[in-house]
């Protein structure tokens, strides 16, 4: 590019056959790719698994065509049975939190572009990034298994609270295999990121290219930077807490089961557990595990407004201080998940106040980029759809946390839709939001083609629409006091509330729907797409710099040396408004360093 | 599109509002004494919620509007005040917030959760298991017998397991499948899982606590209107969750004591 | 002292381990003038060692906060008193790490050019390995014992914690001898890095460390 850049050495050469290149391969942008792939089918899974549950909350009787022979005991004729509403709940949730929210923006995203943004070759050790994805998709196969074992899946819901993960059988369908099944394919999921971590964090720290400070690093190496260090937090305690719960389960511990217990008439032979201990561990990695799947959203979808606004955000510092802030808080704030536990009702004011206290950090994000968006340039496609989106999604799920964190309206609130909403839009929707902004903003760089842009605004619309359609209601609901986890509802107090979970689930079904046109329109500009260029977007940061997909070193041999900040938008220069990372080029900015 | 998309947040903005100020679907009537101040707390909350939620997008949606332009022309802006000013801001105006919110809610928990039961408060013990509640009263003696597991027995009706045969304090324990209470009485609920982990959760009692295996815990309340309500799980304890419920009755304390007579004879 | 006759192996910059974290000062200044940045990233391979010490030091705290809880919440809880085996085995794991550091101070000076022989280094990598080897036996003896007692993993929340944490370390141990392994064979085939030495070296020290803690733990808290 430039005769000041220094020469690369790459460590491992590009690969010939089929199976070291697509299959087993050690480059970082083929394993986000797979990554990338495997998210999106744990995402289809996992929507066709809500469109079921849905169905049946609003038409309890409908028989479902087809859905016998996923388990001829647990849908007869198609028609669901409470065991079985549970058991597809259990799985809809936790494909959608470990192999969806946190796989498709850390990993998928982070492995393609974390190393180029950095101005690296790959990332130090891509054995273990190879072994990462793999070891991942070995656990969401181990998962997927458990629809074929003779009882089902697992009923415990995502959190699988104890002793309910640890008696077995007796307790219940799925809770024999199914449930070793799901803890096996965590722990193996943990394992994983565990090894994602040991990548993405040597990479930013020590693989950064010629002039790339920390400082120049573009925020959302930032976000993943900072979610690798909370995912190496979060997974090694919830790996070992896996570990126990399969140990009461199949060797007779009693690390979470207590004396006495009387199931199906039968007394059990454990004795002395404590199944407060499960939740501990659990919402000790559970809490994070919210900011591991969001926190790359920010990044993600700062660095694309940046990008649309052709202009920096108002501070940049204070954007990266303030995720550090949220990931070090969120592993204080856990036991806002327990206030009605049984724990000691002082721990529950002891989480109570940084729980409140985690909003500032998340409202100064949301107000740097709302007000970052005054006096700027703002450019609208598809990808800046998602990302404007993403705020106002997560100001609105945002806002019913300062509700849940307080202790005293929790008793109202606590596992009823209320909390689904809340979850589903903080960290669900809004995450969701990211990948698609993601997608459409990355995609010629990734897949070297263009997305349709008519196609995605009309994705937008429908599923912003949508989204808001569904999970606006769920607050309603749970302010009447609708509990979740039910599979039908029985009793007098719920009927009337019956057309709501009809509205909802209609808007469900659409909104689901409407993600067709996206799939269509991925695979589609995969194969068919518009070739892109290189910078497409005019953008600045090292990702753009290189060639249209990138060569198989990143940098065809020269690495790119860095003089700017991130953001040099809203400049006068050779090519127009910006200055990319990598040019020499001398301009006038508003952020130069001092 | 950028119009129309400010048009459509603040749309979406209002339309989530009118349910909540409109009181379309709200929570049920209190009925209990320390039910008011969760009320005022949670409308309290709904109000600074319901302000900072409708403010964030008229702001995004204003700004989306005004700034959304492909021309390229003109200088960038910055908003007046800069991060600083937003960060200041969002410390003081957030910040005391949310400190309100927590000294407000922390003293509102704590007159729920921290303080003792009175002396004259009725003990009732309530037991969970897959998936119904059982509620036990002490009888005369006000003593509760001693619970073995070993003894439990669905079809004998033993649900406690407690020792008819040798344990005195047994003879005149009162077990029911529904919880009558005498209004305005203070009741002192002791609950205790047989299995698994459930939740006891009265909604117009402002009630939810979960039943922890292993580990009785207690809480305290006083009920002031006489009714019927429902008792339902929270917490997800297998297949039957769903269905798994029992109701409150709340009586005079003239008809507790006939329905109270009565159930003894029935044991 | 004696002279250099062989050349020595692939000699790292003398000063690369001197900047753990040193990407941010590669700087170029705002004029873009090259020569006044130092010309090397510290080798990841540093940094990935302290990622996985810290990740097996949060697995072990979920342990340790698991062992308190569950010993504070129970009333089943019998002590039994450690297989004496474990103070030997304790004294063979501080040995083998004095062995390592010897190795890695000889294989240092050797890859700086002060000394000339390979061999005698690879020698205490060697000690070090069969120490290693005979920690783990000595833990399997222990296991062994404890079985003969009438003691097996479920018996007791005491025992269920004693086979689970040092089962645990033992693996971890492992692990480490297949770094050990794994440098000696970089080291005869002459291409050992550094940084590869240093980070094998750590890791071993740390499960050092780690054992001597959970053996204070077993101690006190069995």
């Amino acid at each position: 590019m430039h005769d000041m850049s220094a020469p690369a050495v790459h460590h491992h050469a590009p690969p010939t056959s089929f199976i070291r290149k697509h299959v087993f391969s050690l480059d970082h942008k083929v394993i986000g790719k797979q990554y990338y792939d495997m998210a999106l089918v744990a995402a289809i899974i996992g929507m066709i698994l809500s469109w079921i549950m849905r169905i049946h909350l609003a038409w309890t009787n409908a028989a479902i065509p087809g859905l016998q022979l996923l388990s001829k005991t647990g849908a007869p004729g198609g028609v669901l049975t409470p065991e079985y509403y549970l058991q597809l709940m259990t799985m809809h949730g936790t494909i959608m939190v470990f192999f969806v929210l946190t796989t498709a923006p850390f990993a998928a995203f982070g492995n393609f572009f974390l190393p180029i943004q950095v101005g690296a070759e790959d990332m130090p050790f891509p054995h273990f990034n190879m072994m990462s994805f793999w070891v991942t998709f070995t656990g969401f196969i181990v998962l997927l298994a458990s629809f074929f074992v003779s009882d089902g899946p697992t009923l415990g819901g995502w959190t699988q609270y104890a002793p309910l993960n640890a008696v077995g059988a007796i307790a219940g369908p799925g809770q024999g295999m199914g449930v070793i099944l799901w803890m096996a394919s965590i722990a193996l999921f943990c394992v994983g990121q565990l090894l994602g971590s040991l990548n993405f964090i040597p990479t930013t720290l020590d693989l950064r290219t010629k002039g790339m400070s920390l400082m120049r690093l573009p925020l959302t190496t930032w976000a993943w930077f900072i979610t690798s260090c909370m995912g190496l937090t979060a997974f090694a305690v919830l790996m070992p807490a896996c570990i126990l719960a399969i140990l009461d389960h199949v060797a007779g511990t009693s690390f979470f089961v207590p004396s006495n217990l009387v199931i199906s008439d039968q007394l059990q032979q454990h004795s002395g557990g404590s199944t407060l201990l499960w939740q501990h561990l659990f919402w000790f990695f559970g809490h994070p595990e919210v900011y591991i799947a969001i926190i790359p959203g920010i990044g993600i979808v700062s660095h694309i407004l940046i990008t649309n606004m052709r202009r920096p955000l108002l501070s940049h510092r204070v954007i990266i201080y303030s995720m550090g802030a949220l990931a070090v808080l969120s592993y204080m704030v856990y036991g806002h998940h327990m206030f009605v536990s049984g724990m000691n009702p002082y721990s529950a004011l002891a989480f109570s106040f940084p729980t409140l206290i985690i909003t500032i950090p998340a409202t100064i994000i949301v107000l740097i980029q709302i007000f970052s968006l005054y006096g700027s340039k703002l450019r609208i496609n598809s990808a800046s759809l998602f990302a404007l989106g993403f705020i106002s999604m997560f100001v609105s799920g945002g806002v019913s946390g300062f509700f849940l964190a307080q202790p005293s309206i929790d008793i109202m609130l606590h596992a009823t839709y209320f909390v689904v909403g809340h979850f589903h839009m903080v960290m669900a929707v809004a995450a969701m939001f990211g990948i698609f902004a993601g997608t459409y903003f990355w995609a010629p760089k990734m897949f070297g083609r263009m997305m349709n842009e008519t196609l995605g605004k009309i994705h937008f619309w429908l599923s912003f629409v949508g989204a808001y359609c569904i999970f606006m209601p769920f607050h309603y609901l749970g302010i009447v006091g609708n509990v979740r986890r039910y599979s039908v509802f029985v009793d007098d107090y719920l009927q009337p509330l019956l057309p709501v979970h009809k509205f909802i689930t209609v808007a469900a079904l659409l909104t689901g729907a409407a993600q067709a046109i996206f799939l269509y329109n991925l695979i589609h500009t995969r194969f068919w797409g518009k070739p892109a260029s290189d910078n497409p977007w005019e953008g600045t940061s090292l990702e753009w710099s290189t060639t249209t997909p990138p060569p198989f070193d990143n940098w065809g041999g020269k690495l790119p040396v860095v003089y700017h900040d991130p953001y040099q938008y809203g400049v006068e220069s050779s090519v127009g408004d910006y200055v990319m990372q990598a040019s020499p080029e001398q301009v006038k900015t508003e952020n130069d360093e001092q | 599109m950028a119009k129309l998309f400010a048009v459509t947040i603040i749309v979406i903005a209002i339309a989530s509002a009118i349910p909540i100020i409109m009181h379309t679907w709200s929570a049920p009537e209190d009925i209990s004494i320390h039910g008011p101040i969760i009320d005022d707390q949670m409308s309290e909350t709904m109000a600074e919620a319901g302000i900072a939620f409708l403010a964030a997008q008229f702001v995004l949606a204003i700004f989306i509007w005004m700034f959304a332009k492909p021309n390229p022309g003109g200088k960038i802006k910055k908003f007046p005040g800069g991060a600083t000013g937003l960060v200041i801001g969002a410390f003081l105006i957030v910040g005391i917030e949310v400190l309100a919110l927590g000294v407000f809610g922390a003293k509102v928990w704590a007159d729920v959760y921290l303080s003792p039961p009175g002396a004259n408060a009725m003990p009732v013990q309530v037991q969970a298991g897959q998936f119904a509640f059982y509620f036990r009263y002490p009888g005369p003696d006000g003593k509760f017998a001693a619970i073995h597991p070993n003894l439990i027995d669905e079809s004998t009706e033993n649900f406690f397991g407690i020792d008819t045969t040798n344990d005195p304090d047994a003879k005149d324990d009162i077990v029911t499948a529904e919880f009558a209470i005498p209004v305005n009485k203070e009741i002192h609920l002791l609950m205790h899982s047989k299995d698994l982990g459930h939740s006891f959760y009265v909604r117009e009692l402002r009630v939810h606590q979960d039943f922890v295996p292993g580990l009785d815990v207690s809480l305290h309340f006083t009920a002031t209107k006489i009714g019927k309500y429902e008792i339902v799980c929270t917490q997800l304890c297998g297949l039957g969750h769903y269905n798994m419920k029992a109701y409150l009755e709340v009586m005079s304390q003239d008809d507790f004591d006939k329905w109270l007579k009565q159930q003894a004879a029935a044991q | 002292m004696a002279t250099t006759i062989h050349e020595p192996p692939q000699i790292d910059h003398p000063h690369t381990d001197d900047f753990s974290n040193g990407g941010g000062r590669n700087l170029i200044p705002a004029d873009g003038d090259l020569r006044l940045t130092i010309d090397h990233s510290p080798p990841p391979t540093s940094s990935a060692i302290w990622v996985v010490v810290f990740a097996v030091s949060m697995m072990f705290a979920a342990f340790t906060s698991a062992l308190f809880v569950r010993k504070g919440s129970s009333l089943d809880w019998q002590s039994f008193s450690l297989p004496s085996i474990l103070y030997f085995t304790t004294l063979v794991l501080i040995a083998s790490s004095v062995t390592l550091e010897i190795a890695r101070r000889r294989i240092t000076a050797f890859m700086r050019g002060f000394q000339t022989g390979v061999e005698n280094p690879a020698r205490w990598l060697y000690v070090t390995l069969f120490l290693g080897l005979v920690f783990v036996a000595g833990q399997y003896v222990a296991w062994l014992q404890l079985r003969a007692e009438g003691l097996y993993l479920a018996t007791n929340p005491s025992s269920s914690f004693f086979y689970l944490l040092t089962v645990t370390h033992a693996l971890h141990v492992l692990g480490g001898l297949g770094g050990i392994i794994y440098i000696l064979s970089k080291l005869h085939r002459g291409i050992l890095r550094r940084n590869q030495l240093v980070a094998s070296a750590r890791y071993w020290h740390f499960m050092d460390v780690l054992w001597i803690y959970l053996l204070l733990l077993l101690l006190m808290k069995l």
